[in-house]
Protein backbone atom coordinates (compact mmCIF):
# COMPACT_ATOMS: atom_id res chain seq x y z
CA UNK A 1 0.00 0.00 0.00
CA UNK A 2 1.37 3.40 -0.70
CA UNK A 3 1.79 6.32 1.91
CA UNK A 4 -1.93 8.27 1.65
CA UNK A 5 -2.16 11.52 0.24
CA UNK A 6 -2.64 15.28 1.94
CA UNK A 7 -3.43 16.65 -1.37
CA UNK A 8 -4.86 20.80 -2.02
CA UNK A 9 -6.31 21.57 -5.31
CA UNK A 10 -6.67 25.08 -6.31
CA UNK A 11 -9.83 25.92 -7.84
CA UNK A 12 -10.93 28.66 -8.76
CA UNK A 13 -13.99 30.68 -10.25
CA UNK A 14 -14.20 32.47 -13.62
CA UNK A 15 -16.13 34.09 -15.74
CA UNK A 16 -17.77 31.83 -18.51
CA UNK A 17 -15.97 32.56 -21.66
CA UNK A 18 -19.35 31.58 -23.39
CA UNK A 19 -20.01 35.25 -22.71
CA UNK A 20 -18.68 38.28 -22.99
CA UNK A 21 -16.23 39.27 -20.34
CA UNK A 22 -16.07 42.92 -18.71
CA UNK A 23 -13.46 44.59 -16.99
CA UNK A 24 -15.08 46.76 -14.38
CA UNK A 25 -14.12 48.93 -11.42
CA UNK A 26 -11.57 51.27 -9.96
CA UNK A 27 -9.26 48.21 -10.15
CA UNK A 28 -9.85 47.36 -13.44
CA UNK A 29 -10.59 44.00 -12.77
CA UNK A 30 -12.76 40.93 -14.14
CA UNK A 31 -16.47 41.15 -13.50
CA UNK A 32 -17.18 37.96 -11.75
CA UNK A 33 -20.94 37.60 -13.01
CA UNK A 34 -21.74 34.37 -14.99
CA UNK A 35 -18.74 32.48 -13.33
CA UNK A 36 -18.28 28.96 -13.37
CA UNK A 37 -15.20 26.29 -11.98
CA UNK A 38 -12.17 27.03 -14.50
CA UNK A 39 -12.24 24.18 -16.83
CA UNK A 40 -8.79 23.50 -16.38
CA UNK A 41 -8.93 23.24 -12.88
CA UNK A 42 -11.12 19.95 -13.46
CA UNK A 43 -8.00 17.74 -14.67
CA UNK A 44 -6.09 18.93 -11.61
CA UNK A 45 -9.17 17.70 -9.59
CA UNK A 46 -9.09 14.51 -11.51
CA UNK A 47 -5.73 14.06 -10.95
CA UNK A 48 -5.84 14.74 -7.24
CA UNK A 49 -8.73 12.31 -6.88
CA UNK A 50 -7.12 9.11 -9.08
CA UNK A 51 -4.12 9.39 -6.83
CA UNK A 52 -5.85 9.62 -3.66
CA UNK A 53 -8.38 6.57 -5.13
CA UNK A 54 -4.77 4.70 -6.20
CA UNK A 55 -4.28 4.75 -1.98
CA UNK A 56 -7.71 4.07 -0.62
CA UNK A 57 -9.88 7.09 -0.97
CA UNK A 58 -10.97 8.77 1.95
CA UNK A 59 -11.23 5.23 4.06
CA UNK A 60 -7.57 4.99 4.02
CA UNK A 61 -6.92 8.64 5.22
CA UNK A 62 -6.20 10.51 2.35
CA UNK A 63 -7.47 13.88 1.91
CA UNK A 64 -8.47 16.15 -1.27
CA UNK A 65 -9.43 19.49 -0.84
CA UNK A 66 -10.51 21.99 -3.17
CA UNK A 67 -9.12 25.57 -2.15
CA UNK A 68 -10.56 29.04 -3.58
CA UNK A 69 -9.84 31.99 -3.10
CA UNK A 70 -12.16 34.74 -3.76
CA UNK A 71 -15.48 36.72 -2.78
CA UNK A 72 -19.02 34.86 -2.14
CA UNK A 73 -19.24 33.43 -5.41
CA UNK A 74 -16.45 31.75 -5.41
CA UNK A 75 -17.23 29.48 -3.33
CA UNK A 76 -19.43 27.89 -5.82
CA UNK A 77 -16.16 26.82 -6.95
CA UNK A 78 -15.56 24.78 -4.33
CA UNK A 79 -18.91 23.23 -3.76
CA UNK A 80 -18.70 21.96 -7.55
CA UNK A 81 -15.72 20.52 -6.26
CA UNK A 82 -17.02 18.18 -4.03
CA UNK A 83 -19.95 17.54 -6.24
CA UNK A 84 -17.39 16.18 -8.60
CA UNK A 85 -15.41 14.36 -5.52
CA UNK A 86 -13.33 16.64 -4.02
CA UNK A 87 -13.37 14.94 0.11
CA UNK A 88 -13.87 18.84 2.10
CA UNK A 89 -13.29 22.58 1.01
CA UNK A 90 -11.65 25.35 1.86
CA UNK A 91 -12.48 29.06 0.94
CA UNK A 92 -10.80 31.77 1.54
CA UNK A 93 -12.90 35.36 1.60
CA UNK A 94 -12.11 38.29 2.86
CA UNK A 95 -13.04 41.64 1.31
CA UNK A 96 -9.36 42.94 1.43
CA UNK A 97 -8.38 40.44 -1.06
CA UNK A 98 -10.29 42.09 -3.89
CA UNK A 99 -7.90 43.57 -6.82
CA UNK A 100 -5.06 40.45 -5.93
CA UNK A 101 -2.28 40.23 -8.65
CA UNK A 102 -0.56 36.64 -9.14
CA UNK A 103 2.29 38.25 -6.21
CA UNK A 104 -0.23 39.09 -3.88
CA UNK A 105 -2.51 36.33 -4.40
CA UNK A 106 -0.03 34.06 -3.90
CA UNK A 107 1.02 35.97 -0.69
CA UNK A 108 -2.34 34.68 0.69
CA UNK A 109 -2.77 31.49 -0.95
CA UNK A 110 0.68 30.08 0.59
CA UNK A 111 -0.44 31.38 3.70
CA UNK A 112 -3.93 29.27 3.17
CA UNK A 113 -2.15 26.23 2.68
CA UNK A 114 0.37 26.60 6.03
CA UNK A 115 -3.04 26.70 7.56
CA UNK A 116 -4.26 23.72 6.14
CA UNK A 117 -0.82 22.18 6.67
CA UNK A 118 -1.26 23.09 10.84
CA UNK A 119 -3.52 20.50 11.98
CA UNK A 120 -0.66 18.26 12.26
CA UNK A 121 -0.48 16.74 9.36
CA UNK A 122 1.10 18.88 6.67
CA UNK A 123 0.13 19.10 3.02
CA UNK A 124 1.94 17.11 0.56
CA UNK A 125 0.97 18.16 -3.04
CA UNK A 126 -0.54 21.52 -4.07
CA UNK A 127 -2.19 20.62 -7.67
CA UNK A 128 -3.45 23.35 -9.90
CA UNK A 129 -4.67 23.84 -13.17
CA UNK A 130 -2.13 24.79 -16.26
CA UNK A 131 -3.30 28.16 -15.97
CA UNK A 132 -6.81 30.07 -14.58
CA UNK A 133 -9.54 30.36 -18.52
CA UNK A 134 -9.45 34.36 -17.23
CA UNK A 135 -6.04 36.17 -16.02
CA UNK A 136 -3.91 33.13 -17.89
CA UNK A 137 -1.11 34.17 -16.50
CA UNK A 138 0.21 31.11 -15.38
CA UNK A 139 2.38 32.68 -12.50
CA UNK A 140 0.29 31.59 -9.69
CA UNK A 141 2.00 28.06 -9.51
CA UNK A 142 5.86 28.99 -9.73
CA UNK A 143 4.93 32.03 -7.49
CA UNK A 144 3.38 29.65 -4.92
CA UNK A 145 6.02 27.24 -5.16
CA UNK A 146 8.51 30.03 -4.48
CA UNK A 147 6.58 31.68 -1.41
CA UNK A 148 6.32 28.25 0.29
CA UNK A 149 10.19 26.74 -0.90
CA UNK A 150 8.17 24.09 -2.75
CA UNK A 151 9.70 22.52 -6.09
CA UNK A 152 7.93 23.10 -9.11
CA UNK A 153 6.59 20.71 -11.72
CA UNK A 154 4.63 22.03 -14.04
CA UNK A 155 2.16 20.98 -17.33
CA UNK A 156 2.69 17.72 -16.16
CA UNK A 157 0.52 15.50 -18.74
CA UNK A 158 0.97 12.27 -16.89
CA UNK A 159 1.96 12.46 -12.79
CA UNK A 160 3.14 9.48 -10.27
CA UNK A 161 3.83 9.52 -6.92
CA UNK A 162 6.15 6.86 -5.11
CA UNK A 163 8.05 6.80 -2.36
CA UNK A 164 8.12 10.56 -1.36
CA UNK A 165 8.68 11.74 -4.75
CA UNK A 166 6.56 13.05 -7.67
CA UNK A 167 7.71 11.97 -11.18
CA UNK A 168 5.97 13.80 -14.18
CA UNK A 169 6.23 13.57 -17.70
CA UNK A 170 6.04 17.36 -19.51
CA UNK A 171 5.70 17.86 -23.37
CA UNK A 172 5.99 21.37 -23.91
CA UNK A 173 8.20 22.86 -26.09
CA UNK A 174 10.90 21.22 -28.06
CA UNK A 175 11.86 19.23 -25.71
CA UNK A 176 9.70 15.68 -23.88
CA UNK A 177 10.90 15.71 -20.23
CA UNK A 178 10.52 13.34 -17.22
CA UNK A 179 11.24 15.24 -14.19
CA UNK A 180 10.88 14.52 -10.45
CA UNK A 181 10.63 16.47 -7.26
CA UNK A 182 10.47 15.46 -3.50
CA UNK A 183 7.35 16.16 -1.74
CA UNK A 184 5.82 18.58 -0.63
CA UNK A 185 5.67 20.12 -4.25
CA UNK A 186 3.57 22.17 -6.34
CA UNK A 187 2.14 20.54 -9.79
CA UNK A 188 0.41 22.29 -12.81
CA UNK A 189 -1.02 19.55 -15.33
CA UNK A 190 -2.06 19.86 -18.50
CA UNK A 191 -5.50 19.29 -20.10
CA UNK A 192 -3.72 15.79 -21.68
CA UNK A 193 -3.61 14.20 -18.44
CA UNK A 194 -6.76 12.76 -17.68
CA UNK A 195 -10.43 12.92 -18.52
CA UNK A 196 -12.31 14.86 -15.56
CA UNK A 197 -15.28 13.45 -14.63
CA UNK A 198 -19.05 14.79 -14.02
CA UNK A 199 -20.73 15.30 -11.21
CA UNK A 200 -23.24 12.83 -11.06
CA UNK A 201 -26.68 12.38 -8.72
CA UNK A 202 -24.70 10.75 -6.23
CA UNK A 203 -22.10 12.97 -5.44
CA UNK A 204 -24.31 16.38 -6.13
CA UNK A 205 -26.10 14.39 -2.63
CA UNK A 206 -23.27 13.63 -1.15
CA UNK A 207 -21.46 16.99 -1.39
CA UNK A 208 -24.21 18.39 0.59
CA UNK A 209 -22.90 16.40 3.64
CA UNK A 210 -18.90 17.29 2.94
CA UNK A 211 -17.47 20.53 5.10
CA UNK A 212 -16.87 23.38 3.48
CA UNK A 213 -13.89 25.33 5.86
CA UNK A 214 -14.43 29.55 5.90
CA UNK A 215 -11.21 31.52 6.32
CA UNK A 216 -10.64 34.95 6.76
CA UNK A 217 -7.49 37.00 6.45
CA UNK A 218 -7.07 36.94 10.13
CA UNK A 219 -7.82 33.35 10.26
CA UNK A 220 -4.26 32.60 8.24
CA UNK A 221 -2.23 35.55 9.74
CA UNK A 222 -2.23 37.90 6.45
CA UNK A 223 -2.31 41.72 7.18
CA UNK A 224 -5.25 43.29 4.90
CA UNK A 225 -1.66 45.71 3.72
CA UNK A 226 -0.39 42.65 2.27
CA UNK A 227 -3.15 41.73 -0.37
CA UNK A 228 -5.63 42.81 -2.79
CA UNK A 229 -4.75 46.49 -4.63
CA UNK A 230 -3.02 47.45 -1.71
CA UNK A 231 -0.15 44.66 -1.64
CA UNK A 232 -0.60 44.42 -5.24
CA UNK A 233 3.12 44.74 -6.69
CA UNK A 234 1.46 45.90 -10.28
CA UNK A 235 -1.30 48.23 -10.86
CA UNK A 236 -3.73 47.45 -14.32
CA UNK A 237 -3.92 51.65 -15.26
CA UNK A 238 -6.43 51.42 -18.03
CA UNK A 239 -8.37 49.08 -19.62
CA UNK A 240 -9.87 49.21 -22.82
CA UNK A 241 -12.29 46.85 -24.93
CA UNK A 242 -11.02 46.12 -28.44
CA UNK A 243 -13.28 47.02 -30.57
CA UNK A 244 -15.03 43.86 -31.59
CA UNK A 245 -13.91 42.42 -35.19
CA UNK A 246 -15.85 43.18 -38.53
CA UNK A 247 -15.87 40.44 -41.21
CA UNK A 248 -14.18 41.69 -43.79
CA UNK A 249 -14.49 40.68 -48.12
CA UNK A 250 -16.54 37.34 -48.09
CA UNK A 251 -16.17 35.02 -51.28
CA UNK A 252 -17.60 31.89 -52.66
CA UNK A 253 -15.44 30.26 -54.67
CA UNK A 254 -15.87 29.50 -58.32
CA UNK A 255 -12.96 27.72 -58.87
CA UNK A 256 -10.78 30.51 -58.98
CA UNK A 257 -10.75 31.19 -54.68
CA UNK A 258 -6.86 30.27 -54.60
CA UNK A 259 -5.83 32.47 -56.62
CA UNK A 260 -7.75 35.18 -55.13
CA UNK A 261 -6.33 34.48 -51.99
CA UNK A 262 -2.83 35.32 -53.11
CA UNK A 263 -4.00 38.30 -54.66
CA UNK A 264 -5.10 39.65 -51.35
CA UNK A 265 -2.04 38.24 -49.51
CA UNK A 266 0.13 39.56 -52.31
CA UNK A 267 -1.96 43.34 -51.42
CA UNK A 268 -1.77 43.15 -48.01
CA UNK A 269 1.79 42.47 -48.42
CA UNK A 270 2.04 39.40 -46.45
CA UNK A 271 3.69 37.25 -48.98
CA UNK B 1 25.14 50.36 -13.63
CA UNK B 2 22.21 48.35 -16.20
CA UNK B 3 18.43 50.02 -17.02
CA UNK B 4 17.35 46.99 -18.49
CA UNK B 5 18.51 43.37 -18.37
CA UNK B 6 17.63 40.61 -20.95
CA UNK B 7 17.25 37.18 -20.01
CA UNK B 8 19.04 34.66 -22.77
CA UNK B 9 18.74 31.17 -22.39
CA UNK B 10 20.56 28.45 -24.28
CA UNK B 11 20.36 30.19 -27.65
CA UNK B 12 23.19 28.15 -29.09
CA UNK B 13 24.96 29.25 -32.35
CA UNK B 14 22.37 32.15 -33.02
CA UNK B 15 20.32 34.48 -30.77
CA UNK B 16 16.40 34.07 -32.18
CA UNK B 17 14.28 36.89 -33.43
CA UNK B 18 12.77 37.41 -30.13
CA UNK B 19 15.77 37.40 -28.42
CA UNK B 20 16.78 40.46 -30.73
CA UNK B 21 13.36 42.27 -30.14
CA UNK B 22 14.09 41.88 -26.36
CA UNK B 23 16.93 43.69 -26.76
CA UNK B 24 15.53 46.17 -29.05
CA UNK B 25 12.56 46.94 -26.78
CA UNK B 26 15.61 46.54 -23.64
CA UNK B 27 18.01 49.51 -25.48
CA UNK B 28 14.59 51.91 -25.30
CA UNK B 29 14.65 51.68 -21.70
CA UNK B 30 18.51 52.40 -21.09
CA UNK B 31 21.57 50.51 -20.68
CA UNK B 32 21.51 47.12 -21.50
CA UNK B 33 22.89 44.13 -19.94
CA UNK B 34 22.31 40.28 -20.87
CA UNK B 35 22.01 37.31 -18.40
CA UNK B 36 22.94 34.75 -20.19
CA UNK B 37 23.26 30.79 -20.22
CA UNK B 38 24.82 28.28 -22.09
CA UNK B 39 27.67 28.35 -24.32
CA UNK B 40 28.46 32.00 -25.70
CA UNK B 41 29.06 32.06 -29.36
CA UNK B 42 31.46 34.55 -30.44
CA UNK B 43 29.05 35.63 -33.28
CA UNK B 44 26.30 35.57 -30.64
CA UNK B 45 28.66 37.82 -28.33
CA UNK B 46 29.26 40.46 -31.47
CA UNK B 47 25.52 40.07 -32.20
CA UNK B 48 24.52 40.95 -28.53
CA UNK B 49 26.94 44.05 -28.77
CA UNK B 50 25.42 44.76 -31.73
CA UNK B 51 22.24 45.67 -30.28
CA UNK B 52 23.55 47.63 -27.61
CA UNK B 53 24.65 45.10 -24.88
CA UNK B 54 27.03 46.14 -22.82
CA UNK B 55 27.60 43.43 -20.17
CA UNK B 56 26.88 39.95 -20.97
CA UNK B 57 26.23 37.84 -17.46
CA UNK B 58 27.29 34.13 -17.08
CA UNK B 59 26.56 31.80 -14.32
CA UNK B 60 28.81 30.06 -11.98
CA UNK B 61 27.68 26.77 -12.51
CA UNK B 62 26.76 25.41 -15.83
CA UNK B 63 24.16 22.72 -15.01
CA UNK B 64 20.95 24.76 -14.90
CA UNK B 65 19.76 22.81 -17.55
CA UNK B 66 19.38 20.14 -15.23
CA UNK B 67 16.54 21.44 -13.37
CA UNK B 68 12.67 23.21 -13.78
CA UNK B 69 13.40 26.91 -13.64
CA UNK B 70 14.66 26.96 -9.80
CA UNK B 71 18.13 27.81 -10.15
CA UNK B 72 17.50 29.80 -13.82
CA UNK B 73 15.12 32.15 -11.42
CA UNK B 74 18.06 32.24 -9.02
CA UNK B 75 20.70 33.27 -11.12
CA UNK B 76 18.50 36.26 -12.87
CA UNK B 77 18.13 37.42 -9.59
CA UNK B 78 21.69 37.37 -8.57
CA UNK B 79 22.32 38.96 -12.25
CA UNK B 80 19.97 41.50 -11.48
CA UNK B 81 21.50 42.47 -8.55
CA UNK B 82 25.07 42.39 -10.28
CA UNK B 83 23.82 44.69 -12.98
CA UNK B 84 21.05 46.95 -10.71
CA UNK B 85 18.93 47.10 -13.18
CA UNK B 86 15.44 48.68 -12.76
CA UNK B 87 13.98 46.32 -15.50
CA UNK B 88 14.25 42.53 -16.51
CA UNK B 89 12.67 41.56 -19.75
CA UNK B 90 12.28 37.52 -20.48
CA UNK B 91 10.57 35.81 -23.68
CA UNK B 92 6.53 34.76 -22.75
CA UNK B 93 7.55 31.15 -23.11
CA UNK B 94 5.92 29.07 -20.52
CA UNK B 95 9.04 28.78 -19.07
CA UNK B 96 9.78 32.29 -19.67
CA UNK B 97 6.94 33.03 -17.40
CA UNK B 98 7.66 30.78 -14.70
CA UNK B 99 10.94 32.33 -14.26
CA UNK B 100 9.14 35.64 -14.16
CA UNK B 101 7.10 34.53 -11.70
CA UNK B 102 9.37 33.35 -8.87
CA UNK B 103 11.99 36.56 -9.97
CA UNK B 104 9.31 38.80 -8.80
CA UNK B 105 8.68 37.06 -5.42
CA UNK B 106 12.59 37.03 -5.09
CA UNK B 107 13.05 40.69 -5.60
CA UNK B 108 9.87 41.84 -4.21
CA UNK B 109 9.19 42.90 -7.98
CA UNK B 110 5.77 43.33 -9.90
CA UNK B 111 5.22 40.94 -12.85
CA UNK B 112 3.66 41.74 -16.12
CA UNK B 113 2.98 38.76 -18.50
CA UNK B 114 1.84 38.68 -22.35
CA UNK B 115 3.58 42.28 -22.99
CA UNK B 116 2.95 43.66 -26.17
CA UNK B 117 4.47 46.99 -25.84
CA UNK B 118 6.53 48.55 -23.33
CA UNK B 119 6.71 52.55 -22.32
CA UNK B 120 9.99 54.55 -21.89
CA UNK B 121 9.00 54.08 -18.20
CA UNK B 122 7.98 50.92 -18.03
CA UNK B 123 4.97 51.08 -18.35
CA UNK B 124 3.09 47.73 -20.29
CA UNK B 125 0.49 46.83 -22.77
CA UNK B 126 -1.01 43.81 -23.01
CA UNK B 127 -4.16 42.41 -24.42
CA UNK B 128 -6.44 40.37 -22.22
CA UNK B 129 -9.63 38.01 -21.52
CA UNK B 130 -8.97 36.27 -24.79
CA UNK B 131 -7.89 40.06 -26.77
CA UNK B 132 -10.91 41.55 -25.91
CA UNK B 133 -9.50 44.14 -23.75
CA UNK B 134 -6.32 46.14 -24.45
CA UNK B 135 -4.83 46.87 -20.68
CA UNK B 136 -1.90 48.77 -19.86
CA UNK B 137 -0.15 47.93 -16.51
CA UNK B 138 2.59 49.18 -14.21
CA UNK B 139 4.75 48.26 -11.78
CA UNK B 140 4.54 49.99 -8.24
CA UNK B 141 8.32 48.31 -7.55
CA UNK B 142 11.82 49.33 -7.75
CA UNK B 143 12.30 46.37 -9.89
CA UNK B 144 10.06 45.82 -12.86
CA UNK B 145 9.64 42.03 -14.67
CA UNK B 146 8.23 41.69 -17.89
CA UNK B 147 7.62 38.50 -19.92
CA UNK B 148 7.23 39.70 -23.81
CA UNK B 149 5.37 38.24 -26.86
CA UNK B 150 7.01 37.52 -29.58
CA UNK B 151 6.59 39.77 -33.09
CA UNK B 152 5.31 42.97 -31.54
CA UNK B 153 8.63 45.19 -32.42
CA UNK B 154 10.89 45.12 -35.22
CA UNK B 155 14.32 44.19 -33.92
CA UNK B 156 17.01 46.65 -34.78
CA UNK B 157 20.99 46.55 -34.01
CA UNK B 158 22.19 50.30 -32.44
CA UNK B 159 24.38 51.79 -34.84
CA UNK B 160 27.39 51.58 -32.46
CA UNK B 161 28.16 48.47 -31.96
CA UNK B 162 31.10 47.66 -29.03
CA UNK B 163 31.88 44.32 -27.72
CA UNK B 164 30.44 44.03 -24.68
CA UNK B 165 31.73 42.94 -21.15
CA UNK B 166 31.67 39.22 -19.76
CA UNK B 167 31.04 38.83 -15.88
CA UNK B 168 30.24 36.12 -14.17
CA UNK B 169 27.61 35.59 -11.60
CA UNK B 170 27.51 33.45 -8.54
CA UNK B 171 24.25 31.67 -8.39
CA UNK B 172 22.94 30.56 -4.92
CA UNK B 173 23.34 27.07 -3.50
CA UNK B 174 19.83 27.25 -2.57
CA UNK B 175 18.84 27.76 -5.91
CA UNK B 176 19.10 24.04 -6.62
CA UNK B 177 17.60 23.10 -3.75
CA UNK B 178 13.28 22.48 -3.32
CA UNK B 179 13.77 22.55 -7.51
CA UNK B 180 12.84 19.33 -9.93
CA UNK B 181 15.15 17.33 -11.44
CA UNK B 182 14.89 16.47 -15.14
CA UNK B 183 15.10 12.72 -14.99
CA UNK B 184 15.51 12.49 -18.91
CA UNK B 185 14.88 14.53 -22.02
CA UNK B 186 14.62 13.59 -25.49
CA UNK B 187 14.58 16.43 -28.16
CA UNK B 188 11.24 16.02 -30.78
CA UNK B 189 11.59 15.63 -33.91
CA UNK B 190 12.12 19.03 -35.69
CA UNK B 191 9.82 20.20 -38.45
CA UNK B 192 11.66 22.44 -40.02
CA UNK B 193 8.79 25.16 -39.89
CA UNK B 194 8.47 28.09 -37.69
CA UNK B 195 7.89 27.92 -33.97
CA UNK B 196 4.42 28.45 -33.56
CA UNK B 197 4.18 30.98 -30.92
CA UNK B 198 6.80 32.99 -32.69
CA UNK B 199 5.60 32.30 -36.26
CA UNK B 200 4.30 35.48 -38.66
CA UNK B 201 2.26 33.44 -40.13
CA UNK B 202 0.12 30.14 -38.82
CA UNK B 203 -1.91 28.16 -41.15
CA UNK B 204 -4.65 26.25 -38.40
CA UNK B 205 -6.81 23.46 -39.18
CA UNK B 206 -9.84 22.16 -37.70
CA UNK B 207 -12.60 19.59 -38.24
CA UNK B 208 -13.19 19.95 -41.87
CA UNK B 209 -9.24 18.90 -42.19
CA UNK B 210 -10.67 15.28 -41.63
CA UNK B 211 -7.43 13.98 -40.70
CA UNK B 212 -5.45 15.29 -43.54
CA UNK B 213 -3.07 17.83 -43.17
CA UNK B 214 -1.08 17.42 -45.92
CA UNK B 215 -2.54 20.79 -48.14
CA UNK B 216 -2.11 22.99 -45.15
CA UNK B 217 1.49 21.63 -44.97
CA UNK B 218 2.21 22.34 -48.12
CA UNK B 219 0.72 25.81 -47.78
CA UNK B 220 2.66 26.34 -44.69
CA UNK B 221 5.91 25.17 -46.45
CA UNK B 222 5.05 27.79 -49.65
CA UNK B 223 4.77 30.40 -46.84
CA UNK B 224 7.48 29.89 -44.77
CA UNK B 225 4.66 29.23 -41.61
CA UNK B 226 4.10 27.30 -39.02
CA UNK B 227 1.14 24.65 -38.70
CA UNK B 228 -1.73 25.24 -35.90
CA UNK B 229 -4.42 23.33 -35.14
CA UNK B 230 -7.95 23.38 -33.27
CA UNK B 231 -8.56 20.94 -30.34
CA UNK B 232 -11.07 19.42 -32.49
CA UNK B 233 -7.85 18.21 -34.65
CA UNK B 234 -5.68 17.55 -31.74
CA UNK B 235 -8.33 15.61 -29.65
CA UNK B 236 -8.87 13.31 -32.83
CA UNK B 237 -5.05 12.48 -33.29
CA UNK B 238 -4.99 14.11 -36.21
CA UNK B 239 -2.38 16.33 -35.74
CA UNK B 240 0.35 16.42 -32.57
CA UNK B 241 -1.15 18.50 -29.35
CA UNK B 242 1.83 20.85 -29.77
CA UNK B 243 -0.31 22.36 -32.59
CA UNK B 244 -3.14 23.10 -30.35
CA UNK B 245 -3.55 27.08 -30.67
CA UNK B 246 -5.68 28.65 -28.44
CA UNK B 247 -6.67 29.05 -24.48
CA UNK B 248 -4.89 25.69 -23.57
CA UNK B 249 -2.59 25.71 -26.39
CA UNK B 250 0.29 27.88 -27.96
CA UNK B 251 -1.10 31.82 -27.83
CA UNK B 252 -0.45 33.26 -31.07
CA UNK B 253 -0.64 36.41 -32.71
CA UNK B 254 0.93 36.62 -36.15
CA UNK B 255 1.13 38.80 -38.83
CA UNK B 256 -1.48 36.35 -40.72
CA UNK B 257 -3.60 33.70 -39.50
CA UNK B 258 -5.04 31.32 -42.16
CA UNK B 259 -7.94 29.47 -40.46
CA UNK B 260 -9.19 26.06 -42.55
CA UNK B 261 -12.20 24.29 -42.16
CA UNK B 262 -12.28 25.71 -38.11
CA UNK B 263 -15.91 26.58 -38.08
CA UNK B 264 -14.54 29.62 -35.14
CA UNK B 265 -16.71 28.38 -32.34
CA UNK B 266 -16.09 31.25 -29.32
CA UNK B 267 -13.51 29.32 -27.73
CA UNK B 268 -11.42 28.87 -30.92
CA UNK B 269 -12.11 32.65 -32.66
CA UNK B 270 -10.75 33.66 -29.04
CA UNK B 271 -7.68 32.14 -30.18
CA UNK B 272 -7.32 33.85 -33.14
CA UNK B 273 -8.24 37.39 -32.39
CA UNK B 274 -5.48 39.05 -31.57
CA UNK B 275 -3.92 38.53 -35.16
CA UNK B 276 -3.28 41.20 -37.61
CA UNK B 277 -4.97 39.59 -40.71
CA UNK B 278 -7.66 36.48 -40.32
CA UNK B 279 -7.97 34.64 -43.14
CA UNK B 280 -10.85 31.94 -43.04
CA UNK B 281 -12.23 29.16 -45.43
CA UNK B 282 -14.94 27.16 -44.72
CA UNK B 283 -17.78 25.10 -46.56
CA UNK B 284 -20.11 26.16 -44.23
CA UNK B 285 -21.23 29.92 -44.92
CA UNK B 286 -22.98 30.02 -41.41
CA UNK B 287 -19.59 29.48 -39.45
CA UNK B 288 -19.00 32.29 -37.62
CA UNK B 289 -15.29 32.27 -38.06
CA UNK B 290 -16.04 34.56 -41.31
CA UNK B 291 -17.57 37.24 -38.28
CA UNK B 292 -14.01 37.93 -37.71
CA UNK B 293 -12.25 37.02 -40.67
CA UNK B 294 -10.33 39.90 -43.26
CA UNK B 295 -11.14 37.57 -45.98
CA UNK B 296 -13.64 34.42 -45.87
CA UNK B 297 -13.61 32.29 -48.64
CA UNK B 298 -16.91 29.90 -48.26
CA UNK B 299 -15.38 26.57 -50.30
CA UNK B 300 -13.42 23.35 -50.33
CA UNK B 301 -9.87 23.84 -48.04
CA UNK B 302 -8.87 20.72 -50.55
CA UNK B 303 -9.55 22.78 -53.63
CA UNK B 304 -8.60 26.38 -52.07
CA UNK B 305 -5.16 25.68 -50.03
CA UNK B 306 -3.76 23.22 -52.90
CA UNK B 307 -4.73 26.18 -55.85
CA UNK B 308 -2.98 28.89 -53.28
CA UNK B 309 0.20 26.61 -52.45
CA UNK B 310 0.24 26.65 -56.45
CA UNK B 311 -0.54 30.17 -57.43
CA UNK B 312 2.77 31.31 -54.83
CA UNK B 313 5.04 28.87 -55.83
CA UNK B 314 4.58 30.17 -59.46
CA UNK B 315 4.83 33.70 -58.35
CA UNK B 316 7.51 33.35 -56.13
CA UNK B 317 9.30 31.94 -59.40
Amino acid sequence: MEETLKIVVLVKHVPDAQFDRHITGPGNTTDRDESILSELDEYALEAALQLAEERGGPKAGNEVIALSMGPSGAVNAVKKSLQIGAYSGVHLSDDALAGSDAAATSLALAAAIRHISADGRPVDLVLTGMASTDGETSLIPAQLAERLSFPQVTFASSLEVTGGQVSARRDAGAFSETVEAQLPAVVSVTDQINEPRYPNFKGILAAKKKKIASLSLADIGVDASQVGLAGSWTVVESAEARPPRTAGTIITDDGDAGIKLVDFLAAQKLL
Amino acid sequence: MANALVFIDNPGAALKKSSLELLTIARSLGETAVAFTGELNDDVAATLGAYGATTVYQPSVDDLDNYLVGPKAAYLAAAVAASGATAVLVDNSPEGKEIAGRLGIKLNAGVITDVVGVEADGTAHKSVLAGSYNTTAKATTPVTVLSVKANNVEPAPSGDATAPATAKVEVPADGLANSARIASRTEKPASGRPDLSEARIVVAGGRGVDGDFGPLEELADALGAAVGASRAATDAGWIGHDAQVGQTGVTVSPQLYISAGISGAIQQKAGMQTSKVIVAINKDAESPVFEIADYGIIGDLFKVLPQATAEIKKRKG
